[in-house]
């Protein structure tokens, strides 16, 4: 089982949730396809959707709901 | 009771024209800032600055309490909220008052009357002001929402009442559409504002959206004539100009004079503008909303006809009556301005982010550029993607559009991607020109002529 991590290219707001009122894409432990949705980047007042590169299981996420987040940061680890 | 020392609770560009508006009338500076501005340009212009929280802005500049707490910390007698964040804030506003500071601005009750869009739309209609056939307050139930679509007729634009900057608002083609988007406007609104009420409206097709300048020191009121803004992409301005080329002159001395009726109704205090639809087939104008503040565009207006709005919003604040009567203020050449944002166009204007490379602004006869850039200076992801406006004034529109071409093409930024090239194409495209546009006019024209921006 490989490891592999989730990264954003872009800084900003990062948040597990596509609203505020909405539940989050994905908990720990739960299945993603490749393309599945795990949060947005917001940068400049725009949303960008941040997707799993691969299929497997979240196994953390590495930054909280409404962290500051830089490029290159690794966002959630999937383990496929 | 005049003011000494102002404290700006803003940032970017707006941040610095007023320590430059507050510089010349002889009053200190506080600038508060969030974590992500400690190198902000305003920050090292002002006087005095404070930080007031994280780089989230409703953790900093939306943070009434902090923005307080920090003008009684620095003895600030006067609160600038800009455009934006608290602006338009008839809480915050009270807030600063009940402080024992001036806000400069109008007090909240005018916030509340004008500052929503169906509380807005009574006091239009109560001062003969022609507005958007639509819903008279708030629409309570999607049956009476249906009812009143059909007898407007269809396309209809839902709003939220306490939308802004384009946001919250939906247009519905049928019964069935409007359905689905009134709850989807209404749970934007509520996550963007915190108010989920909807205004209904009838969709003029091809409008322009023609704007007025007010003053008002609360007894005394006056137009600075209109700034029309229809070249558009997704409901935000791009390019602004002075004066409309789509008004006779007799359209124009209606539509200003029921901006002033408008300001007078409420005994408006301070700088504002009062937004129409033009439907140029048949020269109706139609009142939208009013901004109970200095808008973004506000320099094409200084351009035109020779006033500082920053100033005299500062004086107003301070107690000053208007030093000029209506007869005072006389258009002069035309303006244009161009924003400059941190947005590529030829990557569907994706933020873009990065270092303020080796700068060269523009300069010469007839161009001003507002901005908050240094070389060096890194680009924050945090706030909206205006870097800066470049503001163009000549005798002429033509003038002005090839004064425009000269000063783009000398604004240098280094690497960074900004709007800049997409003005060199407008500038030069024949329906601009000819100032034959309307409100949807760019996003066609992005559409035809992507390949020229990809270049």
């Amino acid at each position: 089982m490989a490891k592999i991590e989730i990264r954003s290219q872009l800084p900003g707001v990062f948040y597990r949730k596509p609203s505020p009122d909405e539940p989050t894409f994905k908990e720990v432990g739960d299945t993603v396809k490749a393309g599945d949705a795990i949060g947005l980047v917001e940068v400049m007042k725009t949303f960008q959707q941040i997707n799993a590169d691969a299929a497997g299981i979240i196994v953390s996420f590495e930054v909280e709901d409404s962290d500051v987040i830089s490029p290159g940061q690794v966002l959630a680890v999937i383990e496929g | 009771m005049s003011i000494t020392k102002l404290l700006i609770a803003n940032r970017g560009e707006i941040a610095v024209r007023i320590i430059r508006a507050a510089n010349e009338l002889g009053i200190k500076t506080v600038q508060v800032y969030s974590q992500a501005d400690a190198t902000s340009l305003a920050v090292e212009m002002a006087d005095e600055f404070v930080e007031i929280g994280p780089a989230s802005a409703a953790k900093s500049y939306l943070n009434v309490e902090a923005v307080l707490k920090a003008a009684k910390d620095t003895g600030a007698d006067a609160v600038h909220p800009g455009y934006g964040f608290l602006a338009e804030n008839a809480e915050f506003a009270d807030a600063v008052e009940a402080a024992g500071m001036i806000f400069v601005g109008p007090t909240g009750q005018m916030i509340r009357s004008m500052g929503d869009k169906a509380s807005a739309r009574k006091v239009a209609e109560s001062a003969n002001v022609p507005t958007v056939p639509g819903s008279d307050g708030i629409i309570e139930d999607l049956d009476v929402a249906q009812e009143l679509a059909a007898s407007v007729g269809y396309p209809v634009m839902i709003k939220a009442t306490a939308g802004g900057g384009g946001r919250g608002i939906r247009v519905a083609e049928n019964a069935e559409e409007l359905a689905t988007l009134a709850t989807q406007a209404s749970a934007e609104a509520k996550a963007a504002f915190a108010d989920g009420g909807l205004y209904l409206e009838k969709v003029i097709d091809n409008a322009r959206h023609i704007e007025v300048q007010i003053l008002g020191d609360g007894k005394n009121f006056v137009h600075c004539y209109e700034r029309e803004c229809s070249i558009q992409r997704r409901r935000q301005k791009v390019w602004e100009e002075a004066p409309s080329t789509a008004l006779s002159e007799e359209v124009r001395e209606k539509l200003c004079a029921s901006a002033v009726a408008l300001a007078a109704a409420v005994n408006y205090r301070g700088a504002g503008t009062v937004e129409y639809l033009y439907d140029e087939t048949s020269d109706d104008f139609y009142f939208i909303e009013m901004n109970t503040r200095i808008q973004v565009e506000h320099p094409v207006t200084e351009a035109i006809v020779g006033i500082d709005l920053l100033a005299e919003m500062i004086k107003i604040a301070g107690g000053e009556h208007l030093s000029f009567s209506q007869d005072d203020i006389v258009v002069r050449g035309h303006a244009i301005e161009v924003r400059i944002n941190a947005e590529d166009p030829a990557n569907k204007f994706m933020p873009s982010l990065g270092i303020v490379g080796d700068m060269r602004s523009p300069g010469g006869p007839g161009v001003r550029f507002d901005h908050f850039l240094y070389q060096g200076y890194q680009i924050s992801p945090f706030y909206d993607s205006l870097l800066g406006k470049l503001i163009i004034h000549a005798d002429t529109r033509e003038g002005a559009i090839n004064r425009l071409t000269r000063a783009v093409k000398e604004l240098k930024l280094g690497e960074l991607k900004t709007t800049a090239p997409l003005f060199l194409l407008l500038a030069d495209d024949p329906d601009v020109k000819a100032g034959a546009v309307h409100n949807n006019w760019l996003e066609q024209w992005l559409e035809n002529n992507i390949g020229k921006l990809t270049q």
